[in-house]
C-alpha cells in the first residue's frame, strides 16, 4: 500500500485555481521529486497534503487513512513533516528550542536531539544562538533538523536549495541518504532539475497545476523533461 | 521620613499594578490583541470572590482556589468562543469586541450587585503592619501583594523560558502557521494563554478587593493602570512589567503625597515622559531586525 496516495487533488486561492486534479503516489522508502516551473503548483501541492490549503476529504490518503480537510496539527501528528519554503525558523527561539519544538508531539522514532546534532554538527556548536543569527544554509539545516525531530514517516521538503550557495546545497543534499537510511520516505520539491534527478527514485513534473510527466529518471529523456517543464 | 514612606508604599503598590498588567501583557504579547475589557474582568473576579466568600464562608485568600480556575476557564471560553473569531481580521474587530465585553460586564455587575462599594474582608492582615523605625510602618498586606506580584511574574518567566508550553507560546507568537506544522493546535495554545492571563486577573481582582473598595464601574481605570504599567516597563519584558508597576506606583503615592488630587495626574505625567523619551519602554528588549 502506498504511504501517501493523492487522488484528483484540487486547490484554490480564492477564485484562482492552483491545482487541477493531481494524482500522485509515494511508496514507503521512496525518494520522490517534484519539479516544475515557478507557479506550477508544487508548493501548493505540499501545503495541501499537510492541510495548510483546503482539500476534499478523500483527496489524500496517508497510510490508507483519509487526511484531506483535516487540521494541520492532526495530519502532522500522524507522521508527516514539512520543511516549509523560506525555512520559517522561529525567531524568538534558540537553535535548540527550534529543534525541540519540532519534537513537540513526542512521536517515537530514530531521531533525537543527539542524532540531529550528529547529522548537523554546526547546529550543536550554535545551539544557544537565536535562529535569525544563522546563515541561510544553517537555517535550512535547522529547518530540516526541526522536521526530523518529529520522527516523520513522510518528510516533505519545499525548495531546500532556494537562495543558497551551490556549495551549501551540496552540503544539504549529501545528508539526504542518511535521512532516507533511517526509513524516512521523502517527497521533495526542487527547481534544480539536475540535482532532483540525481537523488530521486521517481520524479513528477508539474505544469500549470497538472502533472505533465511522471516516471523514473532512468526512463526519461532530457527532451521529454524539457517539454514537460516548459510546456512547449 | 514621610517621603521615604511614600516611596516604600509606592514600590509595594507596584506589585498590585504588575498583577494588573501581567495578563494584559501576556495576551498582547502572544496574540497582538489589546483586551479593552481587561480591567472589567479584574473587577468581575473581585465580585466572583465576594460570591464565593458568601456561599462557602471561605476567606478571600482561600476563595482563590475557586476563583482562579473559574476565571481561567472563562478566559479559555472567551478566547475560543469569541476572540478567536476576530483574529486575522485586522486590528479593529478585537478592539470592538472587547470594548463591547467591557460594557456588558459593567452593566451585568451593576444589575446583579448594584453600584454599592464593596470590599473583601481578609480579617486582621489587611490592617496589620510592621513597624520599621519611628513613624515608618509597612502594612503586611501590601507586602503580601508585592510578593504575589513578584511570584506571578517569576512564574510567567519560568513558564515562558523553561517549559514546552512556553516554547509553544513564543513560537505561536512568532508564526502561527508554521507552529501548526509542529503539531501544535494554535487555537488551543491561544486559549491556554488567555486562560493563564485570566488566572492572573483573578489574583489581581482579589488583591484589589482586599486592598480597597470596588464597584462595577472602576474596571476601565484599572485597565489604564495596567496599560501604563506595560508601556513604561516595555512590551515583551516580564521583569519590565514589574518595574513599570513599581515606577507607576511610586508616581501615584508621591503625587498623592503632594496633593491627593495629583495622584492620577502624576502617574499620567510619568507615563507620558517615558513615552516621549523611550517609546519602546524602559526595559524592552532591543528590537530585532528581520
Amino acid at each position: 500500500m502506498s504511504l501517501l496516495s493523492v487522488h484528483e487533488l484540487t486547490a484554490f486561492y480564492g477564485d484562482f485555481q492552483a491545482l487541477f486534479g493531481v494524482t500522485l503516489d509515494v511508496e514507503p522508502g521512496e525518494v520522490v521529486a517534484i519539479i516544475g516551473a515557478n507557479g506550477a503548483g508544487k508548493s501548493t501541492f505540499l501545503r495541501s497534503v499537510v492541510g495548510l490549503c483546503a482539500s476534499a476529504a478523500k483527496a489524500a490518503l496517508f497510510d490508507g487513512r483519509p487526511i484531506g480537510g483535516r487540521p494541520t496539527h492532526e495530519i502532522v501528528t500522524l507522521g508527516i513533516a514539512l520543511v516549509p519554503e523560506g525555512r520559517r525558523i522561529f525567531p524568538s527561539l534558540t537553535v535548540e528550542e527550534n529543534l525541540l519544538i519540532g519534537g513537540h508531539r513526542g512521536r517515537p522514532g530514530p531521531w533525537s536531539l543527539a542524532r540531529v546534532y550528529d547529522l548537523f554538527p554546526m547546529l550543536y556548536e550554535r545551539r544557544a544562538m537565536s535562529g535569525p543569527a544563522l546563515s541561510g544554509g544553517q537555517q535550512q539545516m535547522l529547518a530540516i533538523g526541526r522536521a526530523l525531530m518529529a520522527n516523520p514517516r513522510l518528510l516533505l521538503l519545499d525548495e531546500v536549495s532556494l537562495g543558497l550557495a551551490p556549495i551549501v546545497v551540496d552540503d544539504v543534499y549529501t545528508r539526504l541518504p542518511t535521512i532516507v537510511g533511517e526509513g524516512t520516505t521523502t517527497l521533495f520539491v526542487e527547481q534544480d532539475v539536475g540535482r532532483a534527478l540525481s537523488v530521486c527514485h521517481r520524479v513528477y513534473c508539474f505544469q500549470e497545476g497538472r502533472i505533465a510527466l511522471a516516471g523514473s529518471p532512468r526512463d526519461l529523456t532530457r527532451a521529454q523533461i524539457a517539454a514537460a517543464y516548459f510546456g512547449v | 521620613m514621610d517621603w521615604m514612606n511614600a516611596v516604600i508604599q509606592g514600590v509595594l503598590l507596584g506589585g498590585l499594578y504588575a498583577l494588573f498588567a501581567a495578563g494584559l501583557s501576556l495576551v498582547f504579547g502572544i496574540m497582538r490583541v489589546v483586551n479593552l475589557a481587561h480591567g472589567d474582568f479584574i473587577i468581575l473576579a473581585a465580585f466572583l470572590s465576594v460570591v464565593v466568600v458568601g456561599v462557602t464562608g471561605l476567606g478571600p485568600f482561600l476563595s482563590l482556589v475557586i476563583v482562579v480556575p473559574l476565571m481561567g476557564g472563562l478566559g479559555y471560553a472567551v478566547q475560543r468562543g469569541l476572540l478567536a473569531r476576530t483574529l486575522d481580521r485586522g486590528v479593529l474587530p478585537p478592539l470592538l469586541v472587547t470594548f463591547g465585553l467591557s460594557v456588558i460586564i459593567q452593566n451585568l455587575l451593576l444589575q446583579i450587585f448594584s453600584a454599592d462599594d464593596r470590599r473583601l474582608d481578609a480579617g486582621g492582615i489587611s490592617t496589620a503592619s510592621i513597624g520599621i523605625a519611628g513613624q515608618l510602618a509597612i502594612g503586611w498586606f501590601p507586602v503580601v501583594v508585592f510578593v504575589v506580584g513578584m511570584l506571578a511574574i517569576a512564574g510567567l518567566q519560568i513558564l515562558f523560558t523553561r517549559t514546552s508550553l512556553g516554547r509553544a507560546f513564543r513560537a505561536t507568537a512568532d508564526d502561527q502557521e508554521t507552529v501548526r506544522l509542529m503539531g501544535i493546535d494554535n487555537r488551543h495554545t491561544y486559549g491556554l494563554a488567555v486562560a493563564i492571563a485570566f488566572g492572573i486577573v483573578a489574583l489581581a481582582g482579589v488583591c484589589l478587593g482586599i486592598r480597597t473598595t470596588f464597584s462595577p464601574d472602576i474596571g476601565p481605570g484599572r485597565l489604564l493602570v495596567a496599560f501604563e504599567t506595560v508601556v513604561i516597563g516595555g512590551l515583551g519584558s516580564l521583569w519590565g512589567t514589574l518595574m513599570g508597576g513599581v515606577i507607576l506606583g511610586i508616581a501615584h503615592t508621591i503625587g498623592a503625597k503632594l496633593d491627593p488630587a495629583y495622584r492620577e495626574l502624576t502617574g499620567h505625567l510619568v507615563f507620558l515622559l517615558v513615552l516621549l523619551a523611550r517609546p519602546q519602554g524602559l526595559f524592552a528588549k532591543p528590537v530585532r531586525e528581520t
